[in-house]
């Protein structure tokens, strides 16, 4: 028996194929993976992600600390309730997890970060922080939902008072607010789905509520399935499986989150700048099968006249009606690689994720 | 409550087999496995003509999560495969006893049919595995 979110029964009722993940008892899909993710892309779809977790940082020297800690710098959030993506970087530049960083108020941070790390993130983070005077907390008492899709901002804000609806509907992309109805809720919006909608942490308590009033608005519960499907089309690494330690942010794509600034030296730094000097010898790329089959994590990848390379994660994607995935390979692949499946090279073509924007193709089909 | 046709034959791993007036075998995959798998996307079937023996692996079924082989219950030679499944693999998920079919064997040795588990013993199978 895996750990439980408070939504754990409610998952159950539901008929959910539960699944272990990161040591939790998660579900996969609640009857059709497919249909879930459809959902996400046509309506709204509603996860229970309590299994990652939140790391509040205070302080006066909160900022400071994060400055030194983060491979993107939180100094770029000006005004509190805006948020940025990072990755936390080991001092060989590999990556621990990448997590949203939230600037809530003068002297506090919190940090949302995977399931499988959050242990390990915050037995890193807590001596660091408080070396510099500064309090790290694992909120264990909050859960966390996202509602995504093109009607889950205005369903989820149908739940409460207008005032605060109105609040909420505000809110820029990677911005977050709290809401006075609801003490200790924090409504972001952020996602991982590609889509528009929110990410809601709440106290645990109150999850259960918030959840069957979502469910009875009409927003579909959705799981892990639909998860990774949903994430892959709009291109977004998953971690264990297109970054580890063993990997930096420049060879995975996320090249883009590193602020290299002047004058700031955060964990990693030096290595990454040897790494840049040196040429980085792999990146991520999109791949689109060309013949039939499904493309998976490990598959070996074939790029003419620049060698070889492997499948980081990849899926039938339900919106674009075949498969795709993401792959870390030779820096001078060119634009067709084959893949290797049971033992015949099957062929792909090399694109720039995302695959999926505002629940359409942006690559050519 | 999985559905287990009375008129079929079943292995322990999930595959149904059906006698066909010709004297050639049906096969595909049980409510239970398709349940089990969820939405298939992918379905490679054997070509015509391929000889395959008791046991060996000559088709695979894959969902969104995961790949899976069936095998051939029988040793014998494939008539032909159900094609229209590389357009619609859902057919099995809808319909696994009927338009869901895998593939027709002759089969080397028609009696060996009659070795298989009956679906109330397929039914118990099912019924007493883990979760």
């Amino acid at each position: 028996m895996g750990r439980r979110t408070p939504l754990y029964d409610r998952h159950v009722a539901l008929g959910a194929r539960l699944v272990d993940f990161g040591g939790w008892d998660m579900p996969l899909h609640y009857g059709s993976q497919l249909e879930e993710h459809h959902a996400v892309r046509r309506a709204a779809g509603v996860f229970d992600v309590s299994h990652m977790a939140a790391v509040d940082l205070r302080g006066e020297r909160a900022r400071e600390f994060l400055q030194q800690l983060l491979a993107n710098d939180v100094a770029r959030l000006k005004d509190t309730g805006r948020a940025l993506y990072s990755c936390l970087l080991n001092e060989q530049g590999g990556v621990l997890d990448d997590l949203i960083a939230y600037y809530l108020a003068p002297s506090w941070y919190r940090l949302v970060v995977n399931a499988g790390t959050a242990a390990s993130d915050y037995a890193w983070i807590e001596p660091r922080a408080r070396e510099l005077g500064v309090a790290a907390e694992l909120r264990a008492d909050l859960g966390l939902l996202a509602v995504q899709g093109p009607q889950a901002r205005a369903k989820a804000s149908a739940l409460w008072p207008a005032a605060d609806a109105a609040i909420a509907l505000a809110l820029p992309p990677m911005a977050a607010a709290a809401l006075p109805s609801a003490p200790g809720l924090l409504v972001a919006r952020t996602g991982y789905t590609g889509e528009d909608g929110f990410e809601i942490m709440l106290p645990a308590t109150g999850i259960g509520a918030f959840w069957d009033a979502l469910i009875a608005a009409g927003v579909r519960p959705c799981g892990l399935g639909a998860r990774d499907t949903l994430r892959l089309e709009a291109g977004m690494n998953l971690y264990g499986s297109d970054m580890d330690a063993s990997t930096t942010p420049l060879e995975t794509g996320l090249a883009w989150t590193v602020d290299f600034s002047a004058g700031r030296d955060f964990i990693g730094r030096a290595a990454l700048e040897a790494q840049r000097r040196a040429g980085v010898a792999r990146r991520r790329v999109g791949l689109v099968l060309e013949d039939k089959g499904v493309l998976r994590a490990h598959q070996p990848v074939h790029a003419p006249g620049a060698g070889d390379g492997e499948i980081t994660s990849g899926s039938y994607a339900p919106t674009l009606a075949r498969s795709i995935a993401l792959a870390r390979v030779p820096t001078a692949t060119g634009a067709e690689v084959t893949v290797e499946i049971r033992g015949r090279e099957l062929r792909a073509r090399v694109v720039n994720p995302p695959f999926v924007r505002h629940g359409r193709a942006v690559i050519a089909l | 409550m999985t559905d287990t046709p009375k008129d079929l034959r079943y292995t322990d791993s999930h595959e149904w087999l059906r006698a066909r007036p010709d004297g050639s075998v049906e096969i595909g995959i049980t409510d239970h496995a398709q349940h089990a798998l969820g939405d298939l996307v992918f379905v490679e079937v054997p070509d015509a003509g391929r000889k395959v023996t008791a046991g060996e692996a000559c088709a695979v079924v894959e969902s969104v999560k995961a790949a899976s082989d069936v095998y051939s219950p029988l040793a014998g030679t494939v008539l032909e495969s159900n094609t229209g499944l590389a357009a619609t693999p859902e057919q099995i998920n809808k319909d696994p006893y009927g338009a869901g079919w895998i593939m027709r064997i002759k089969p080397d040795d028609p009696g060996q049919l009659a070795r298989f588990m009956d679906a109330q013993a397929y039914a118990a199978l099912v019924a007493s595995a883990a979760e």
